[in-house]
């Protein structure tokens, strides 16, 4: 039978940047046609960021963003030409769902806010993933993740007592979060629509997405007064619980350990049995006390080794503890490898490129790797002519009026 | 079917059983806001998770974690001892009443007591298993042991966060869990959708490793392009692979988090920022006659950055968080301050879209702000409703369901079973 789950479903989506993608993503890798609707004449910005192929720019050769659209199709629509919304709608209208994070204005500017595309499909349903949503005073503010993270509190989070506060090492953080909530929500409105034949708008706020992710210190300070503080890698109940340096240049190796027997075992692969009942270390209480002396231990241990040769002598006693992994370990990595994190798909300008594959293994649906991620507007022709219906001269017309650009 | 009979949830009609721990509660949330039945199973005397901090009044009590209210609202809670015989029947009558059953419990533990993902499609074939685990169900580390900073170790988050002249350090609020509860909610609602269709249920299996593996940026295609490896660059940010930028500024009386960009993206916030510190009496000749449209983060060089990043960098000491903030609105610069937990709860934006809900804990004799919703909906409602469950709260309901009497109810309590 037909495993791709999504096989009925067709999503036209005007997305920008990582929010867009990574939520067309659950939808392109389980079967769904998700059409993107482009232009040349503004780009989405991962066509123009680097890293690109040979070094050459080119809309077509962004690592960036053909990591993150495969299974996708791009459409080139010059959305200032009046005929391109004639088309635009005339996609929505065998949709069931379209997708947007602009900031608010633009699809309204379009004609295609929500009470418009309900005229076009009744049942249509509706996705925006706004910076700050569709309504409310910040509604226009252009918000990148690195920021929208920053006014949702996170960074208050990392760093060292004795220095400010740090932003997530991947800067678009919020960019990975309001993707799952929103895509949730919207095959929970798909069910609701084939039960009740009604659509609906969804409007998801990036930034109210993100302070999901900080929700226990916002409860800390609403109940407690307290506001959080930078602490490094410490955690209030585990000890040693930190990064420690190995050998080579920037290898570390994180160990966290939540009670005696890993503290004894934790002694044992150090060769120091005679830690584990010394009184500066016996109970948690006093490890926490010294937990400086602990972490010195621990260093002059890992000084020698490398990430993965303390990664395996202590997974081997039971404790917990992992490489901290750089570019070159998780393109590697034995487990996401293992689980296909990674799919490399032949692209016609990057050659073979690894595309970024699903975070999730249904066992009997699994997802899969359908196309490379789309040159811009590769898929006119099949969009206008296989699915709109357009002759050859029209669909040649369109092109020489500048509508396809 | 008429919206009487489905009433105004999206997910109406649907159950789960969330037999997770802190890494999964994300999922049973999401779910619950949609509008399934989640009832949290826990173990006699609640769940270890109980004991995650803050705490209310800094009391540490399994009734009263900060951490378990957060994610466990709009669940209604029994306990059962699933190792127990008795336990693992009555298991099974809960089963046939569900669609979902999500648990994070260590690979192969559900199958060592014969409730394994085949053994429970016996039960009822339509259901739909979600495993929640640090690596995943199968593969070389499935059985490592983990916590948070293991798992964002080992996904690429940690080697880019921090200083470049300090060790990785790690968000101090778990992070992995919520990254892979909230794929585990998609990933069930996919094979939701997948079970509308064919009747078929199956196994959903969620690897905490890899849902914050899945969105690294630029990490993996630099390495593949390049042979670059990204490293930290704390509170300044790439701009190439030879120059960075500032991106976490000091203003007055906190931080304001801004990149600048060139092209017409960077000119349509840059040149306001420009033209606003001139209003102030601090313009710089330079930076007003600067042509935005031709710069270029790629191949600008440092000595240039720095020479633009000065006097902005001076400008945003002397203003506030709220100062800043209001003339990105005012004035369309891409800027924003980092807020405060306070800052949060009294944000006008969020007061304007409703978005803080107090949900009452009388228990505790005060209300406690939820997020109202995580999305908005024109149609359904999707709110969070009452507070987490009590140890046992509902077992009287629930055990009354499936046909338990209030004297087997009593009788499985002291046998240590419920």
């Amino acid at each position: 039978m037909n495993n791709k789950v999504f096989s009925n479903i067709k999503i036209v989506a005007w997305s920008w940047a990582m929010v867009g993608p990574l939520t067309l993503k659950f939808f392109a890798d389980y079967g769904a046609t998700v059409i993107r609707v482009e232009t040349s004449n503004r780009p989405c910005v991962t066509r123009t960021s680097a890293p690109f192929k040979d070094g050459k720019a080119g809309l077509n050769r962004s690592g960036y963003f053909n990591h993150f659209s495969g299974n996708m199709m791009s459409v080139s629509l010059n959305m200032g030409h009046p005929l391109a919304i004639g088309l635009a709608k005339e996609l929505i209208a065998q949709a069931d769902v379209v997708m947007e994070n602009f900031t608010p204005g633009v699809m309204d500017k379009w004609g295609l806010g929500y009470e418009e595309l309900k005229k076009i499909k009744p049942d249509i349903i509706m996705l925006r993933q706004n910076g700050f949503g569709t309504d409310g005073p910040y509604r226009n503010l252009a918000a990148f993740g690195m920021i929208l993270a920053a006014i949702a509190g996170i960074p208050n989070f990392i760093g060292w007592p004795d220095r400010g506060p740090l932003p997530v090492g991947v800067g678009a953080y919020t960019d990975c979060i309001s993707p799952r909530l929103a895509s949730a929500a919207l095959i929970a409105a798909l069910d609701y629509r084939d039960k009740t034949g009604r659509g609906q708008l969804l409007d998801l706020a990036q930034y109210e997405a993100a302070i999901y992710f900080v929700l226990p210190g916002v409860l800390d300070y609403a109940v407690n007064g307290r506001e959080p503080v930078r602490n490094g890698n410490a955690c209030a109940y585990a000890v040693p619980h930190n990064v420690y340096p190995c050998k080579g240049k920037e290898r570390w190796c994180t160990i966290a350990v939540f009670n005696d027997q890993q503290w004894a075992q934790l002694c044992g692969v150090l060769g120091k049995p005679e830690y584990i009942h010394d009184v500066r270390f016996e109970t948690f209480l006093n490890r926490k006390q010294n937990e400086k002396e602990v972490d010195d231990l621990i260093k002059d241990w890992t000084a020698d080794l490398t990430p993965e040769e303390v990664m395996i002598q202590l997974q081997g006693a039971g404790i917990p503890a992992g490489v901290v992994e750089n570019a070159a370990d998780l393109y590697t990595d034995p487990q996401l490898r293992h689980r296909n994190l990674f799919w490399p798909i032949d692209h016609s300008e990057m050659g073979s490129f690894t595309h970024l594959g699903t975070s999730l293994e249904l066992s009997k649906t699994p997802a899969q790797a359908y196309m490379p991620s789309p040159c811009l507007g590769e898929h006119n022709e099949y969009v206008l002519t296989e699915l709109l219906g357009k002759t050859d001269e029209e669909f040649i017309e369109l092109f020489e009026a500048g509508v396809l650009e | 079917m008429t919206d009487q009979v489905l009433g105004k949830k999206m997910l109406q009609g649907c159950r789960a059983l969330d037999l997770t721990d802190e890494k999964g509660f994300l999922c049973g949330k999401i779910l619950a806001d949609l509008g399934v039945d989640v009832i949290k199973v826990e173990k006699p005397g609640g769940d270890p998770s109980r004991r995650i901090g803050p705490f209310w009044h800094d009391i540490v009590h399994p009734e009263k974690s900060l951490y378990w209210f957060a994610y466990n609202s709009d669940k209604r809670g029994i306990t059962l001892n699933i190792e127990t015989a008795d336990g693992r029947e009555i298991f099974k009558k809960l089963v046939k009443t569900s669609d979902f059953i999500i648990e994070s419990f260590p690979p192969g533990y559900m199958e060592t007591l014969g409730l394994g993902y085949s053994a429970l499609s016996n039960i009822k074939g339509t259901i739909i298993l979600t495993s929640i685990t640090p690596f995943g169900q199968r593969g070389p580390y499935r059985d490592y042991e983990a916590s948070d900073i293991v798992v964002m170790a080992m996904s690429g988050e940690l080697f880019l966060t921090g200083d470049s002249d300090r060790p990785p350090v790690n968000i101090s609020i778990p992070q992995a869990c919520l990254h892979a509860g909230a794929d585990a909610a998609v990933g069930t609602l996919i094979a939701y959708h997948h079970r509308r269709k064919s009747g078929e249920g199956q196994h959903v299996d969620i690897s905490m490793q890899q849902s914050a593996a899945w969105f690294l940026a630029t990490t993996i295609p630099y390495w593949e392009i390049n042979k670059i490896i990204q490293g930290r660059v704390g509170t300044f940010r790439s701009g190439s692979i030879n120059t960075v930028q500032r991106q976490v500024w000091p203003c007055k009386d906190g931080y304001v988090f801004f990149f600048m960009m060139g092209g017409m993206q960077g000119a349509k916030t840059c040149r306001p920022l420009v033209k606003w510190m001139d209003d102030e009496g601090m313009g710089d000749e330079f930076l007003m006659t600067f042509e935005w449209e031709q710069f270029d983060m790629a191949t600008a060089t440092q000595e240039l950055i720095d020479r633009i990043s000065k006097p902005i960098a001076n400008f945003f000491l002397v203003h506030t968080k709220k100062e800043v903030l209001e003339a990105a609105i005012t004035k369309n610069i891409s800027v924003c301050p980092l807020f405060s937990m306070q800052d949060l709860l009294n944000d006008p934006h969020l007061a304007a879209r409703g978005y803080w809900k107090q949900i009452e804990y009388p228990e505790l004799k005060m209300p406690i702000p939820y997020p109202k919703q995580f999305i908005r909906s024109s149609e359904n409602e999707v709110t969070t409703r009452f507070r987490a469950p009590l140890i046992g709260e509902h077992n009287g309901e629930i055990y009354g369901e499936i046909g338990l009497s209030g004297q087997e109810v009593v009788t499985l309590k002291e046998a240590g079973i419920i």
